[in-house]
């Protein structure tokens, strides 16, 4: 016994040249999938900034000049290569979707991780982890096409409105939201959930005020994390919402459209055919909107994600780490 | 006088037991909420059954009359298409997913465990807004940028491990795809979309892994790697496995990277360099569904409700992996 503590060896043996050549190794292993995961995320950032600027340097009189002009148009009555159009209405179509979404999923998500973590048991309880679990897992497309059935079945077939869109958006995000703050909120130590009890505080308070206060936070990372993702949701909305051309700020009838539905159908349209000398024509005005509409989602989605991190970083408990 | 404050905002009923009613109220409004999201889902499985059921029901030959793309007489069946269809769906998301998890677990650990402590708030943050970029935008990247720039790459390994079935080349042309719109090219884009995913998840679950545990450890002489497999693994296990599952569900899923990079068609080859082999299910509707006519809608729902129970399966086998390790956690 005391030889055994007198010896240089520490309880996992010696420090072989196997332990460290595997120490080190691993070592060079991280650093490299750092590394290689960085060059395709940096590669397009910097894709999309540079190609995204080009449409803001076309003019509606094809002069090469900075204007805003994509920001201030919608894509009523434009046509073939026509340097114009923008994005007004695609923009206003995702803050309303995305809104929506948000109004119905956030109380909802909240809600429901509050039950799991502080009052479910037994059955229900287990259900539902199981079934958010399950939700988790759904892909957009079915979401999107749960919508459109579901508002076949209610309004008739066919039936395409932001609101048709803003569930299938809510069906993504509900599970998203209730992982996030259920995990937030299984972090906050049982300790000041007690301290709270023994003041005599009731359950509900000490939700709301202590368990709440001090996950706020990870749940405001959680709910932005989940905003950003169905902010970039495309398909479900191709199904559920479709593609229009021109403003609609009615989310209950009309198509609408939306920023990632404007890429790919700007996308989809290929390069344009200039055939006539005399009309202004860039033929690759299509891909250039496509480019500067994923730099304009994209400035969206940074900007909630700072928000986020500000709100967190003013709101939220310190800790040690 | 800080004595009396003292006294009088010890009155202030904050400890009272009032809250009686409010306590009953709120508890059964987040149980509420939570029964909601079981009717949700028996919603979405009801309504998508309800809209299917007219695909699911008729014989294959009036449903071959009214959907274009369906062919029994070219073994294009509702149900052999959707074979097709699964196949490459799991085939592709599979490939990223065996990308992905190294990569994405190799930067958990340097942004926990190996970055220094002031460098890494950053790169987290990074990785925080790399996991927001929208799919579209991966999609039209990779499809304009990325492809062009793979194909030399699987010329290479069509040319040097041609043997292996994954990368044999045409064997009429002895070429792989000259478009690069190819299995792998989908595979790749889906890797690079779930490894902000899989990241984020497991970078939280390694930071919280216990100081004690991982100061244990290194007092009992491991290397670094060694502590992590001790302490870190051990402890993060449940959130990679379940990290990992967000990413093949997102992967599985995954509608517009696929649909704007794999050129399509439906074969069940395993040969992931060349085009107009594969498609996947969620592409396949995006691509079907708006020139479909209500039976054409009615089948692709159905695909839909295939798609829904293979991931619903996905998601039971990696809900069971995850059950049978006892979970630490803070709350009880």
């Amino acid at each position: 016994m005391t030889d055994r503590t007198l010896t240089d060896t520490s309880a996992l043996g010696e420090l072989t040249y196997r332990r460290k050549f595997v120490n080190s190794g691993m070592t060079v292993l991280v650093y490299i999938a750092f590394a290689v995961a960085l060059i395709p995320l940096v590669w397009l950032s910097y894709t999309v900034l540079t190609r995204g600027v080009d449409r803001f340097m076309v003019n509606s009189n094809g002069d090469h000049v900075f204007n805003l002009e994509f920001l201030q148009q919608s894509m009523r009555g434009v046509f073939g290569g026509s340097p114009e159009g923008g994005i007004l209405h695609a923009m206003w179509g995702t803050v309303i979707i995305t809104g929506v979404a948000a109004l119905i999923s956030i109380p909802i998500g909240l809600l429901t991780s509050i039950y799991l973590v502080e009052y479910g048991k037994g059955r229900l309880k287990s259900a539902v982890t199981f079934f958010v679990d399950v939700m988790t897992g759904i892909p957009s497309i079915v979401a999107g096409l749960f919508a459109y059935a579901l508002f076949a079945i209610l309004f008739g077939p066919g039936t395409k409105t932001a609101v048709t869109g803003a569930v299938a958006l809510s069906v993504l995000m509900i599970p998203v939201v209730v992982r996030a703050s259920e995990e937030m909120l299984r972090l906050v130590p049982n300790e000041l959930r007690e301290a709270s009890y023994a003041l005599g505080v009731p359950k509900y308070l000490t939700v709301l005020k202590i368990v709440i206060r001090t996950a706020f936070a990870g749940i405001t990372t959680g709910v932005t994390l989940a905003i950003a993702r169905v902010i970039g949701e495309t398909a479900p909305l191709l199904i559920a919402v479709g593609v229009a051309d021109s403003l609609n700020f009615n989310a209950f009838s009309g198509r609408m459209m939306t920023l990632p539905v404007y890429i790919v159908s700007e996308w989809r349209k290929g390069e344009a055919v200039c055939n006539n000398p005399d009309v202004l024509c860039v033929p690759e005005i299509t891909e250039y909107r496509a480019w500067a509409a994923a730099l304009v989602l994209i400035l969206i989605v940074m900007a909630l994600n700072l928000v986020a991190r500000l709100i967190s970083k003013y709101f939220s408990p310190k800790t040690g780490r | 006088m800080t004595i009396t404050d003292k006294r009088e905002t010890q009155e202030v009923p904050l400890t009272a037991h009032s809250g009686s009613f409010a306590n009953s109220a709120f508890t059964g409004l987040s149980t509420f909420a939570a029964s909601l999201i079981l009717v949700l889902l028996a919603a979405v499985a009801a309504f998508l059954i309800t809209e299917a059921w007219p695909a699911l029901t008729d014989g294959g030959a009036v449903l071959a009359e009214k959907v274009q793309w369906i062919k029994p007489e070219d073994g294009e069946s509702l149900i052999q298409v959707i074979g097709y269809l699964v196949f490459g769906t799991v085939l592709i998301s599979t490939i990223a997913l065996l990308i992905a998890t190294p990569l994405s677990i190799g930067i958990a650990l340097f942004i926990s465990h190996y970055a220094p402590r002031r460098l890494a708030a950053g790169l987290g943050y990074l990785i925080d807004l790399l996991a927001a970029i929208p799919s579209v935008v991966y999609g039209l990247w990779g499809a304009i940028v990325l492809i062009p720039v793979l194909q030399p790459f699987y010329q290479w390994l069509g040319s040097t491990f041609g043997w292996i079935p994954l990368f044999t080349p045409n064997p009429l042309t002895g070429e792989v795809s000259p478009t690069g719109r190819v299995a792998l090219s989908a595979s790749i884009v889906l890797a690079i979309m779930i490894i902000p995913i899989i990241t984020a998840v497991t970078r939280e679950v390694f930071l919280q892994t216990p100081k004690l545990h991982e100061e244990a450890a290194l007092a009992m002489g491991a290397t670094r790697w060694e502590m992590i497999r001790m302490a870190v693994f051990p402890f993060g296990r449940s959130g990679m496995i379940g990290a990992t599952m967000l990413g093949l569900g997102r992967a599985l899923g995954e509608t517009m990277a696929v649909y704007m990079i794999l050129s399509v068609g439906l074969s069940y080859s395993f040969n992931i360099l060349q085009s107009g082999e594969h498609n996947t299910i969620a592409s396949y509707i995006a691509g079907q569904f708006p020139e479909a006519n209500s039976y054409g809608v009615s089948a692709l729902i159905a695909m839909g409700l295939a798609l829904f129970i293979i991931t619903l399966l996905v998601n039971m086998l990696a809900r069971w992996i995850v059950s049978r390790r006892s979970e630490f956690s803070g709350a009880n």
